[in-house]
């Protein structure tokens, strides 16, 4: 049913009909307004779920790494410095290969206090072993949670998935969205049937410790397995397709990149602004096209080398940064075309870091400063910054 | 990733909880008091265990001394992945047939998972919380937490030139337990087997959250022979050091009563306490223990 609703909205639907059986969450902005409309879901007998009101954001992920080793299906969604709390927790789950899935709001990290968008809390958690999407839109956010589901379920995964939404763009914002009937998702996504739990009519042993004659083969197995995720996702965007007649998949995606000299790379919502400027940048002659990386771990390395090796320059919008080296997504990026016999220059663009806007104008201004050579620098700056320096 | 105890090895119905062959040193009061319980809890029930001795001597992969399901994930988290395993039979309707332990050394407990304990308590998850206290982070070798007692010398608190060891005395976590309102509170010693088993059977006979406090001798940590852990356990609970309390929905109902011995038979067969012995300075401490141990005395009622 096509619906008018928040961001957050179509999420907490979405995940509604996923049918979670343990939900647990702590508050924090710009999260809220997903789990309270979950909270008032299960207030109304809508779903069937237990909602744990926990403490903190550490206990939220160790209710539901509970949940899941005791066979349920669970949710969390945090961001920022939640995200940052449950990070010893995400690294747990997945380590320990208990599939589940959080939203990952994307919100700007302290200090300085800052609630708005940008993608620093996720990307800090980018080696944890989840699966991370990064969503463009209300519908792509909540085609990607019934989909998470399948994917961290597979057999051949095991590992959790975070789907990831910039905080108030996508989740305080109001789009149409079509929302999928619950037996159509029923259809899609049986109900959760674990290879191992925690029974007593079988009992196992589950977070043993491994010493150094075996902790390496098993970050090695978990490692292996998480590459070979990156076929599920693309499965897994077929299948959907098939069930609900909607495209909302791949690990990449290319937009007006055929005869493209110069291609632009981004996460999120900013892919949406990115193609409307594609489209103006074109009008004026300039031949630009977008890739939108939409899975970014497990990380496509062969899709963006196939999609990024015709063009001559590459600039990638950064909304995060490793503060003392270098934008986030870059240098993988950069070594995915390391040693093409064709290999464009990569150009590193910081953007839009807590909230501020990211404008046709800073694309403009990347586009020109990469032209003119820069390699790595910081867009939209203010310009009593720029004179201290 | 797992480590399945084979069925075929074990009788389920006799052999329950902690099995034969994990690695604790000799004497260990934690062993023996999780055998225990365990023993007492039967073969239904899930085990959330912290990271700390019980979890390294019992699951070094793909070994597993555990014959009833068991998760370790962290230090912290085991009172909320218990609630976690809860919330999950809940909703699969089997929190009937199934009761949810969590085990956690006296740091897990009283320290870095103070906040999740709390907040397991406050939910009213239906758990029974044990805390193995062997008054510091004996794991890691003999580091000071909040449970260690008053002069007690560790590796972080040593007695020294201008120092007697610990200059705090130890966090009253029963009490703090007890004022959540919980249904049962209780502290217990591994010395008084009996009264272990009867305080875990009216734990399991009462639903919502259980915390049991175990005091668990620790021969290296504190420094006496391997022998003598039940001698030990036994002098803690007979000075009134370690008063063994039952409390129901925040009220004191029930303590064991003692002959009272002096505190200073307890710490001098203890290393953790020599340092007491040497010299006049020490005997002041003493006498501050002493004070301590007759304030439980009178606190609790527990002059027969």
């Amino acid at each position: 049913m096509r619906k008018m609703i928040e961001g957050s909205r179509a999420v907490a639907e979405a995940v509604g009909l996923c049918r979670p059986d343990v939900i647990s969450a702590y508050p924090i902005t710009p999260q809220t307004h997903i789990v309270e409309e979950l909270s008032q879901m299960v207030a109304d007998g809508d779903i069937e779920a237990e909602y744990v009101r926990v403490e903190s954001e550490h206990s939220a992920a160790s209710v539901c790494l509970g949940a899941v080793a005791a066979g349920s299906r669970a949710y969390s969604a945090t961001t920022s410095q939640g995200m940052l709390l449950m990070i010893e927790v995400l690294y747990n789950i997945a380590g320990m290969r208990l599939p589940m899935v959080i939203t990952g709001v994307n919100r700007a990290v302290s200090a300085p206090l800052n609630i708005w968008n940008d993608q620093q809390d996720t990307l800090a958690v980018r080696d944890a072993g989840w699966i991370q999407l990064y969503g463009e839109s209300s519908q792509e956010c909540l085609d990607m949670h019934i989909q998470a589901y399948r994917i961290a379920e597979d057999d051949r995964v095991l590992l959790p998935v975070m789907v990831c939404m910039d905080g108030f763009i996508l989740t305080h914002t109001y789009e149409t969205v079509d929302v999928p009937t619950q037996e159509q998702v029923d259809t899609f996504l049986p109900p959760y049937n674990p290879l191992f739990k925690l029974d007593p009519a079988d009992p196992i042993t589950l977070g043993a410790y491994a010493g150094p004659e075996l902790y390496h083969e098993v970050r090695y197995t978990m490692h292996r397995e998480a590459l070979g995720a990156k076929e599920v996702v693309k499965e897994v965007a077929r299948q959907f397709r098939d069930a609900f007649g909607r495209w909302s998949g791949d690990v990449v995606e290319p937009y007006r990149c055929e005869d493209a000299q110069t291609i632009f790379v981004a996460m999120g919502s900013v892919v949406g602004t990115l193609k409307e400027w594609v489209d103006a940048a074109r009008a004026r002659g300039e031949k630009v096209g977008a890739l939108k990386l939409r899975c970014y771990r497990p990380f496509p390395q062969e899709e963006l080398r196939e999609a990024l090796s015709g063009a001559r320059q590459v600039n990638v919008l950064e909304k995060a940064v490793s503060i003392g080296a270098q934008g986030v997504v870059t240098p993988e990026v950069r070594a995915a075309l390391y040693g093409q016999a064709s290999q464009p220059r990569v150009a590193c663009a910081v953007v839009g870091l807590g909230g501020r806007d990211v404008t046709f104008g800073t694309m403009d201004e990347v586009l020109s400063r990469a032209r003119e050579g820069e390699t790595d620098f910081f867009a939209g700056l203010r310009a009593e910054v720029l004179e201290e320096s | 990733m797992t480590a399945a105890v084979e069925a075929a090895e074990f009788d389920y119905e006799i052999a329950r909880g902690l099995l034969p062959g994990h690695r604790a040193c000799a004497g260990c009061g934690q062993a023996s008091a999780v055998r225990l319980v365990m023993e007492t809890v039967g073969p239904n029930c899930i085990v959330a265990n912290a990271t700390g001795c019980l979890e390294v001597f019992s699951t070094p992969h793909p070994e597993s001394a555990w014959g009833v399901p068991w998760i370790h994930s962290l230090f912290e988290n085991h009172p909320a992945v218990a609630s976690g395993i809860e919330a999950a039979l809940r909703k699969q309707g089997k929190l009937d047939q199934i009761r949810v332990l969590a085990f956690g050394g006296d740091g897990a407990t009283l320290d870095i998972g103070f906040g999740a304990l709390s907040g397991m308590f406050e939910r009213g998850h239906d758990v029974l919380y044990v805390c193995m206290d062997n008054e510091a982070y004996m794991n890691t070798g003999v580091q000071r937490s909040s449970s260690t007692p008053f002069a007690a010398s560790t590796t972080t608190s040593p007695a020294g030139k201008q120092a007697f060891g610990e200059d705090r005395p130890k966090k009253d976590l029963p009490a703090i337990a007890a004022a959540h309102g919980i249904p049962y509170v209780a502290t217990a010693s591994m010395a008084y087997f009996a009264d272990i088993r009867r305080k875990v059977k009216k734990a399991l006979d009462t639903r919502g959250p259980k915390y049991l406090q175990i005091h668990v001798p620790c021969p290296p940590g504190w420094g006496y022979d391997e022998n003598a852990s039940l001698e030990v356990g036994k002098l803690a609970v007979e000075t009134g050091i370690y008063p063994l309390v039952e409390w129901e929905y925040g009220k004191v109902t029930r303590v064991r009563k003692i002959k009272k011995v002096p505190v200073e038979d307890y710490l001098k067969v203890q290393r953790r306490f020599r340092h007491l012995f040497r010299g006049e300075a020490g005997k002041a401490v003493i006498e501050r223990i002493q004070e301590l141990a007759d304030e439980n005395i009178q606190k609790y009622g527990l002059m027969a």
